[in-house]
């Protein structure tokens, strides 16, 4: 064999043998020193389901894994939506202990499909009832966020000013000015259409059908993802397209000012607080989990003060316990809608689909030319 | 390798009729049944036997949707455009870096392979920097069929150039400059003196492009917008939003249905095909182009790469390199400068390092098995060898979402639980590698004269010696461009990998998409940056690849 040949597949051998025994990729810098650990023995391994975007920070972790003698092995599965799915259809031998992302908009799914043990956490009496929306307490609230339509400032003026409500959104004073996410592939775009079901309803004289039907008239754009919303069709912050309006979420204005090098003064965008659906996020118990005690820890950890206070600027998200200090940049840039839209997580399971249907056959018209 | 006793009977071929060939065939078939057909085949069951038994009822119902038919019609309409118009690109780009030495072909030739390991959300971005809202051409493409053909070409160019150019480079030039000198028009001397030789590999070409783009996923969503699913959208639908399995195995199988007529086409037309003739060193092949035509050739075709591939590349480096403060390097600063922002970011040397491992895990399962496979289809001809050739195409051509769903409801049940395995990762990726190092190699495996080997046979040497000898520095030299596409696959971690669980271990990719799932300047050009940087990284392992291959030859 030719030398270069042989020298290239020895190398890939022993990088391929190097990486099984252990010195390849790195399980996420999440282990600890066991010297802290109250119980003697190796630790035990958490095993934790979620969504491509939750994150949390590394110490605050840590303090979790010192204090229960665990290493947390974190298991990402797509999206909120196909996370859940996932973890349904892995019921009978879960992946995974504890599950942390489900959302008001796919809680029933995974309800009816009970795959979560009841636990009633230390300290989910702080969190206000409106959060709260299993009775029999098979998931904990662990952070809410608002999905509301962001607008560019430098848009907009005192003649001229941004819209006030999600009814304006149809006006010719905003034509060819909005830009929405696709709601069967993107998460806010979904919430966005169960805004419009919420609040024009699916019966009277003005459904929400009817909306669609005039958003459509006055030339809105529907992209697949909130990436292409954002960066490539809206045009305020770090946005490069050419749509004053787009339809994020009410801390994007936080994240406009964090993520930015020098940090402005000022967020470049503002949010429009009528019209915005509250997504609230749930950690559960997995049914059948191999280490249940520890998954229940894991959920009373979630609800603990150091990691709400460390949620505002991971996720970008409000803490579900409202006693929680928020980061100064948090408390002044994030918008909090005064009175969002929601609809029964049980309305949402029974309807999503055919919802989604009827938008999309809706949405056959919709197509942008 | 020691061969059966019987090799001396068959000079021609010394695997031939062997039960060796059978042999050969196991390690791939094994892996074939263990990560996709088990796999494929549990999911599938469970959406077309809720209960245990078969029930046609949903899925009957699905393929009388009259949505069905438009999917796939259009998957099916937009996949062949897609296979033509790559080749109309990448066949001129074949020829001139096969046959012409100019400035700056090794390069150009290892930078071919860049667009192919681009997530499709960086792909999409910098697509639409050019043609979308504010684009900087001034032309509205997007949500138009025009983008997606477009994006097609970008990705696949890679696959047309590297595979038939592996067998361009290597085709005598002499046989060609004969049929000149007696007289035949230089289209005369191409149609009927290489095209014969290079059709095998043309058409190992176009089947991967067409599976590649029948089963187009992000690029149709980005690009395409609302007006435009391919069956592996709808499947995703199905299967990712709406929980709806029946749906989504029904869908999976009509896919599956396509792809076999398909193949069966592909299988008859390279039966026709195979001609074995003498290959060259690339470095004899090439040279300078002569005379006012040959340069206004290469001049037009390296003005179309540049169009076609360059300018998405050059508005993905614009955008890495824009700052509110004007052009500069600072996002490349912040990016590798930044203690840890959150456990959402991910250090760049880590997901440098990461993206490297898994891809020389992936290379090193996909190309012994891919050449395990290649010399199956090669040696042994015929339905069986044909099926086997299909089988290990269906992975790149299987719904991504029905794979990653596969692997959670079927690996749970082995002795290890392999679901949320780091190792998962590289085995997803050869899964996908394997049709490229098996389409990589088979066309020149296939082109090796018989005379050497019955040269070498009837001069005395043993069947081994004679595979070694004649055989082996050929393969050496299509597993270099086979281990080039592995590599890339896995660099890009496209396919079933974005829709399987995986534990930390952040790659470039993923970098990327976390970099842009906020707002932000910074997140922004940092997730530019990262593509940059994975740009960077696939032009120096194509580059190494290509050095290994030029040195290998000429050592035979």
């Amino acid at each position: 064999m030719n030398q270069p040949i042989r020298t290239l597949l020895a190398t890939l051998a022993l990088v391929a043998l190097a990486a099984c025994s252990g010195t390849g990729p790195t399980p996420s810098p999440t282990s600890v020193s066991p010297t802290a650990s109250p119980t003697a023995g190796p630790p035990t391994e958490l095993v934790l389901l979620t969504h491509d975007s939750l994150a949390v920070s590394e110490d605050v972790l840590a303090q979790f894994e010192s204090a229960h003698n665990a290493t947390v092995k974190i298991v990402r599965a797509g999206d909120a939506g196909s996370m859940v799915n996932q973890a349904i259809l892995t019921a009978d031998n879960p992946l995974a202990d504890v599950l942390f992302g489900v959302d008001n908009t796919f809680l029933s799914r995974a309800l009816d499909a009970d795959i979560f043990e009841p636990y009633h956490a230390a300290g989910v009496e702080a969190v206000p009832a409106a959060l709260r929306l299993d009775a029999r307490e098979r998931v904990t609230p662990i952070d809410y966020g608002d999905v509301c339509v962001n607008y560019d400032k430098s848009a907009y003026g005192a003649g001229n000013p941004p819209p006030q409500t999600l009814a304006d959104l149809t006006q010719p004073a905003y034509r060819s000015q909005l830009v929405v996410e696709d709601p069967g592939t993107s998460s806010p775009g979904l919430a966005f259409m169960l805004a419009s079901v919420a609040r024009f309803g699916e019966t009277g004289d003005y459904t929400w059908l009817d909306y669609w039907r005039d958003l459509r008239v006055n030339d809105v754009a529907i992209v697949s993802g909130w990436e292409q919303a954002y960066y490539s069709s809206f045009s305020g912050g770090s946005g490069t397209g050419d749509r004053p309006l787009v339809v994020s979420y009410a801390t994007s204005p936080v994240a406009e000012v964090y993520y930015a090098s020098p940090q402005p003064a000022e967020s470049p965008t503002g949010v429009v607080t009528d019209g915005c659906f509250r997504q609230i996020e749930f950690a559960a118990v997995l049914a059948g989990a191999k280490h249940p005690e520890l998954a229940r820890a894991f959920v009373d950890f979630l609800l603990s003060p150091d990691l709400q206070a460390d949620i505002p600027l991971q996720d970008f998200v409000f803490p579900a316990v409202p006693t929680t200090t928020l980061p100064p940049v948090f408390s002044e840039f994030a918008a909090q809608a005064a009175q969002p839209l929601t609809l029964p997580p049980g309305t949402i399971a029974a309807k999503r689909d055919q919802w989604l249907i009827e938008w999309g056959s809706a949405g056959t018209a919709l197509r942008i030319p | 390798m020691g061969l059966g006793r019987d090799g001396f009977a068959h000079p021609m071929n010394p695997l031939r009729g062997s039960p060796l060939t059978l042999a050969l065939a196991v390690l791939p078939l094994a892996f074939l049944g263990l990560f996709f057909v088990f796999p494929v085949a549990t999911i599938l069951w469970r959406g077309l036997a809720p209960g245990g038994v078969l029930d046609l009822t949903a899925p009957l119902a699905v393929l009388a949707r009259p949505e069905t038919l438009a999917v796939a019609w259009f998957t099916l309409w937009q996949a062949v455009l897609s296979t033509l118009l790559t080749l109309c690109v990448g066949l001129p780009g074949a020829y001139i870096l096969a046959r012409f030495d100019f400035p700056g072909r090794r390069v150009l030739n290892a930078l071919v392979l860049v667009p192919f390991v681009l997530p499709t959300v960086v792909v999409g971005a910098a697509f639409l920097a050019l043609i979308g809202p504010r684009g900087l051409l001034g032309l509205r493409l997007d949500h138009t069929i025009w983008a997606i053909l477009l994006a097609h070409v970008f990705y696949n160019t890679a696959v047309v150039v590297r595979v038939v150019g592996g067998l361009w480079a290597q085709l005598d030039p002499r046989t060609e400059e004969t049929a000149r000198v007696l007289g035949a028009s230089r289209w005369n001397a191409f149609r009927q003196v290489t095209w014969p030789l290079l059709r095998p590999a043309v058409l190992s070409a176009a089947s991967i492009v067409f599976l590649f783009t029948f089963t187009s996923f992000g690029v149709i969503l980005i690009l395409g917008g609302l007006g435009y699913a391919t069956i592996e959208v709808a499947v995703y639908r199905a299967a990712a939003v709406l929980l709806d399995l029946p749906a989504a195995a029904t869908l999976a199988l009509l896919q599956l249905c396509f792809l076999a007529v398909s193949l069966v086409v592909y299988a008859r037309l390279q039966q026709r095909a195979a001609l074995s003739q003498r290959l060259v060193a690339a470095r004899v092949a090439a040279r300078s182009p002569r005379g006012r035509a040959e340069w206004a050739f290469v001049g037009i075709t390296l003005v179309l790469l540049a169009l076609v591939l360059g300018l998405p590349l050059a508005a993905l480096v614009e955008r890495a390199l824009a700052s509110p403060q004007g052009y500069g390097l600072d996002n490349f600063t912040s990016l590798f400068g930044q203690s840890a922002r959150g456990a959402l970011f991910v250090p760049p040397v880590e997901a440098i390092r990461n993206s490297l491992v898994f891809a020389a895990i992936a290379t090193a399962i996909s190309l012994p098995l891919g050449l395990l496979a290649g010399a199956v289809i090669t040696y042994r001809r015929g339905a069986l060898a044909s099926a086997f050739d299909a089988l290990l195409m269906l992975p790149l051509g299987t719904s991504a979402v029905i794979i990653g769903f596969g692997f959670l409801v079927s690996l749970g049940e082995l002795p290890i639980d392999l679901r949320t395995s780091p190792l998962l990762i590289p085995i997803a990726h050869a899964l996908v590698a394997l049709p490229f190092v098996v389409r990589a190699c088979v066309p020149l495996m296939r082109s090796i004269d018989r005379r050497l080997r019955e040269a070498a046979a009837v001069l005395g040497a043993s069947p081994g010696r004679t595979w070694r000898l004649v055989d082996l520095p050929i393969v050496g030299r299509a597993a270099l461009i086979g281990a080039s596409f592995a590599f890339a696959v896995s660099l890009g971690e496209f396919g079933a990998t974005l829709f399987i669980v995986r534990p930390e271990a952040p790659t470039m990719p993923i970098a990327i998409f976390r970099l842009l799932s906020q707002p932000g300047t910074l997140a922004f050009g940092q997730a530019m940056a990262m593509a940059t940087v994975l740009m960077l990284v696939t032009a120096i392992a194509a580059l190494a690849f290509d050095r290994l291959r030029t040195t290998s030859v000429g050592s035979a």
